[in-house]
């Protein structure tokens, strides 16, 4: 098995009294697709908050490409190569493709915006996940449908070379075929060479894309599993027990 | 390597296509401004034989220019989403500081008017930094600043209650006209100008292998823009004295030339550079501009610098028409009527949507209502609400339009 490029161990968060995380280990691959599955209330979306250093962690070890490392804010974790694309997309509407793709990171020369590397650089990297849904790339995302919205969010965390992408309930708001078409975006961003890690209340989402999956109980870790070794109905007992016949928890491993 | 452009050929017919697709998902842009612009002249000079003359058209163009001045620098406020109320008194307070100086303390007026730019951009630190900062909506503030102002002008203003001016070059500025071979180079060199940097970014565009605007479409644009620009300046040009042999009147105000600069300079800013670009991205949407490492808080607040550091340069502009400096200057409409030339020009009240023009065409068609309705006679109470009623129709357009793109 390969390296985990990003490995979480004993993560304790708590807010007051309210003790949301309690040793959670959790382990991401370059080039798979690890899914997050859990109930609402788990701690999922705690965990991933503490992954982008938008919480700081309370204690346990955040270990990056095998080097332990402190993580106290947002700009830590970018600076790592780590990018969260979140549920609400956060994409501006008024701007086009190419400026939403570079916001905040703009290519200039001189005091200038250099436009057309820019453009070529966003084009390039729509093409290197074959996206073809987008007539064209300097359309306002207004005028995008959800999973092309999406699409662009996702593309986004892709231009700047990162190393993890997680990605909030992509496809929460998406219909059928949209669904389709950003699954098999997550599935190409893994074969580049990404870390991707998928959240998702849809599991046969999961099982259509994930190589991992990781599944958190009442603020645990209930289990880490390959998909080929558990069933849904296991992955269903893991979010809804914290436990599965046949499924070894994490600790005893 | 597959292309995610759909190869359609670029024609005309597509262009137009497009437009009447963007046009109908509610983005008309400056459009509305045109049409009413267009339909409000006809009106005018079917019923009054006095407005096509060059003297009004000469008129109309010095009348509007502090509102439009003002509305520029707004639009970088509206553009957040955010008002600036007090921008009207703003100018004011400032005009009458440059003002004092020159007339009571013997300053030379660039001296006096780079301290009153200074005291534009205290002013809008301060109000930025309240709006951003410690989180008071901005309608809050401004409104307060808009009374604090009014006062401030008030006691600048003292007991005589008006300041003269009578700095020659301060007058030139909205009194005097580039004379008439003047007026034809600048116009020439605008245009071969304007031109250049057309052709040369599509050439250069079209170097790197991306989509160019069709050039038969470029070039009606930009031929139909200079051929109208090139009417203005004829009429400009032409002698508008009632009494030639005793003062001759003509070519164009150099307050044309004023806001053509600030229009270039500021249009640079929005479009070219890095944080023209963030003062859209938190228009559009705050949080992503956040997410995205924008600093927000120090993009809202160099709007309201950039707003009231505007308002400076309209109070030079209020000094030079009016003479004088009085305790109405920059008050009464002069602030809702720049609110509603940058609306009316199809800036956005709700952020994100707006450029630097729009404050142009808006303004022009304010000082056309204004001005038509004056020659026609009517009463200023019935100005009042008209250009209340053009400024709720634009509002309300911009509202539906928005309601229809979501």
């Amino acid at each position: 098995m390969t390296e985990a490029i990003l490995s979480l161990r004993g993560i304790n968060k708590s807010f007051g009294a309210v003790h949301v995380l309690r040793g959670v280990d959790f382990d991401v691959y370059p080039g798979q697709v690890t899914a997050l599955v859990g109930d609402n209330g788990a701690g999922k979306s705690t965990l991933i908050k503490c992954i982008a250093g938008i919480y700081e962690i309370d204690h346990g070890d955040y270990i990056f490409e095998g080097n332990k490392v402190s993580v106290s804010g947002p700009r830590d974790a970018t600076a790592l190569g780590i990018e969260i694309v979140y549920q609400d997309l956060a994409l501006c509407d008024n701007l086009d493709i190419v400026h939403n793709m570079y916001l905040g990171r703009e290519v200039k020369k001189g005091v200038t915006l250099n436009e057309a590397e820019m453009e070529i650089s966003a084009r390039k990297t729509l093409d290197s996940l074959s996206v073809r849904t987008v007539k064209s790339i300097r359309q306002t995302v207004a005028s995008l449908s959800g999973g092309q919205r999406q699409t662009v969010a996702i593309a986004r965390a892709v231009l700047w070379n990162n190393k993890v992408v997680v990605l909030d309930e992509p496809t929460a708001a998406l219909g059928v075929s949209q669904t389709e078409q950003v699954l098999n975006l997550v599935r190409r961003l893994a074969d580049n060479g990404i870390a991707v890690v998928l959240i998702s209340h849809n599991l046969s989402d999961v099982f259509e894309v994930a190589d991992n999956i990781s599944a958190m109980y009442l603020g645990q870790m209930a289990a880490q599993v390959k998909k080929k070794d558990v069933t849904t109905n296991q992955v269903i007992e893991l979010i809804t027990t914290g436990k599965s016949a046949g499924v070894t928890p994490v600790g005893a491993r | 390597m597959t292309t995610i452009e759909t190869p359609v050929k670029p024609s005309i017919k597509g262009a137009l296509n497009d437009y009447w697709s963007r046009i109908r998902s509610g983005d008309i842009g400056s459009l509305a401004a045109i049409l009413g612009l267009v339909v409000l002249c006809a009106v005018f000079t079917v019923m009054s034989p006095t407005f096509l003359t060059p003297i009004n058209f000469a008129n109309l163009l010095t009348q509007a220019a502090a509102v439009i001045v003002i509305a520029m620098g707004l639009i970088f406020v509206l553009l957040l989403g955010d008002i600036d109320l007090s921008a009207g008194y703003a100018s004011g307070v400032c005009g009458a500081v440059m003002t004092i100086l020159v007339t009571n303390h013997g300053w030379p007026w660039y001296a006096a008017f780079a301290l009153s730019v200074v005291i534009g951009v205290a002013l809008g630190t301060s109000i930025g930094w309240l709006v951003a900062y410690l989180g008071i909506p901005s309608f809050v503030v401004t409104l307060a600043a808009f009374l604090g102002f009014q006062g401030l002008l008030l006691l600048l203003a003292g007991e005589g209650g008006t300041i003269t001016m009578t700095q020659k070059t301060v007058l030139k500025i909205e009194n005097s006209n580039i004379s008439v071979t003047n007026s034809w180079i600048f116009f020439v060199v605008c245009a071969v100008l304007y031109v250049l940097s057309g052709l040369r970014k599509m050439q250069l565009r079209r170097k790197e292998g991306l989509k160019v605007e069709l050039f038969q479409l470029w070039a009606l644009k930009t031929g139909s823009l200079l051929a109208l620009c090139a009417f203005a300046v004829y009429v400009l040009n032409k002698e508008r004295s009632n009494n030639p042999q005793l003062i001759s009147l003509k070519g164009t105000p150099y307050i044309v030339p004023v806001i053509l600069f600030i229009l270039v300079v500021g249009t640079f800013f929005l479009q070219r550079t890095a944080f023209g670009r963030h003062l859209y991205a938190v228009g559009g949407n705050a949080e992503a501009a956040r997410r995205a490492g924008i600093n927000v808080k120090r993009v809202r607040t160099m709007a309201f610098v950039i707003c009231s550091g505007m308002a400076a340069v309209a109070g030079l502009i209020f000094a030079s028409r009016q003479n004088s400096i009085s305790p109405t200057t920059g008050g009464s409409s002069t602030l809702l009527y720049a609110v509603g030339a940058a609306v009316i020009g199809g800036t956005s009240l709700f952020g994100g949507k707006g450029k630097l023009r729009d404050a142009i065409l808006g303004g022009l068609v304010v000082s056309v209502i204004d001005n038509g309705m004056g020659l026609l006679g009517y009463a200023a109470g019935i100005k009042y609400i008209v250009t209340g009623f053009v400024l709720l129709i634009s509002a309300g357009v911009d509202a539906i339009s928005r309601k229809g793109s979501v």
